[in-house]
């Protein structure tokens, strides 16, 4: 009896996010490990959804871009909950198209330390207008130097820049050690 | 000199740097999961070249999209380049970009800020 009990809850789950997402227009959610292979399979499903959707060209360049540099920040910066998976980037992943702009959050564990260091960079990319966000992305191109992981402390810039929107986030403490760190990048759609 | 000719895929660009004929082109999309790995030989076949350039250089950069890590890489091509116009070479960026992206225009306009070569903007349609 129990069992089935267990089996309807599943089932009513999986019918409430079906239909959550379909309410919301959620076009992909996804949690797991982001690698380089996941990006690159997101991005031509997204690219895929939109160009049925007749999406114009420019909106789903920026969605493609705006992606590719969230996933590569999970992919390059995402920190465990534990110390036994530490080489794992794992992270959530949500598009969502509204009537006036796409959404993509991302969300991936974060080491408490690391957050004054980031909320910093947030919030003076969000201080700046376009031209001082292009001073800021000259002047931090030429000083950056790849980092082993590849990155070039760029990524935030870059999709503030593109997305002309101010990045969304939020710090969710988990506990002592690290916090759950969610980014809104919104693409409006005209 | 040795020809350099990539053919692109999802992530890496096309590449053709051949001296003889003066092809330099990086077209198409540039996110590698390892931009150092990938852009190695280009940054080692261009400073073997610039040891013995042609009088004139026409680089070509025809890219849809590049992450900004590659974008890095972009700069130390363009820096590489620029040496060689202070040495007396005549260097000359042509940037593409397609007439639905203007953030590739901006970025084009960037790094002509950043480097002192001059640059052609190139607009083109599918």
């Amino acid at each position: 009896m129990s069992r089935e009990i267990e089996s309807h809850r599943f089932l009513d789950f999986a019918y409430q996010l079906y239909k959550t997402m379909k309410t919301n227009e959620i076009n992909l959610v996804y949690e797991g490990e982001v690698t380089q292979d996941i990006t690159k399979t997101f991005t031509s499903l997204t690219e895929r959804n939109m160009a049925k959707s007749e999406e114009s060209n420019q909106v789903q360049r920026k969605v493609f871009n705006v992606m590719v540099e969230c996933l590569q920040n999970i992919s390059k910066h995402a920190d465990t909950l534990s110390d036994d998976d530490e080489d794992e980037r794992r992270g959530i992943v949500m598009v969502s198209r509204g009537d006036d702009s796409y959404k993509i959050i991302t969300g991936n564990v974060i080491k408490n330390a690391k957050i004054p260091g980031l909320k910093e960079s947030l919030e003076h990319i969000n201080s700046l207008d376009k031209a001082g966000l292009s001073s800021l992305y000259k002047q931090q191109i030429v000083e950056s130097k790849i980092s082993e992981k590849g990155g070039a402390g760029l990524g935030l810039i870059d999709i503030a820049k593109k997305t002309g929107s101010k990045l969304s986030y939020q710090f969710k403490e988990l506990n002592d050690e690290v916090s759950f760190f969610i980014l809104t990048s919104t693409i409006k759609r005209n | 000199m040795d020809v350099i000719n990539i053919q692109g895929t999802d992530d890496t660009p096309n590449v053709i740097l051949d001296k003889a004929s003066g092809q330099f082109e990086i077209s198409g999309r540039s996110l590698p999961e390892d931009v150092n790995m990938f852009y190695e030989p280009i940054l080692d076949w261009i400073d073997q070249y610039s040891t013995d350039p042609n009088d004139h250089t026409e680089f070509n950069f025809k890219l849809e999209y590049f992450n900004t890590a590659s974008s890095k890489v972009i700069l130390d091509i363009l820096l590489k380049f620029e040496e060689l116009a202070e040495d007396g070479k005549e260097v000359v960026i042509k940037w593409h970009y397609h007439e639905d992206e203007e953030d590739m225009l901006e970025a084009g306009e960037e790094y002509a800020d950043i480097v002192e070569i001059p640059f052609d903007y190139v607009l083109y349609t599918d």
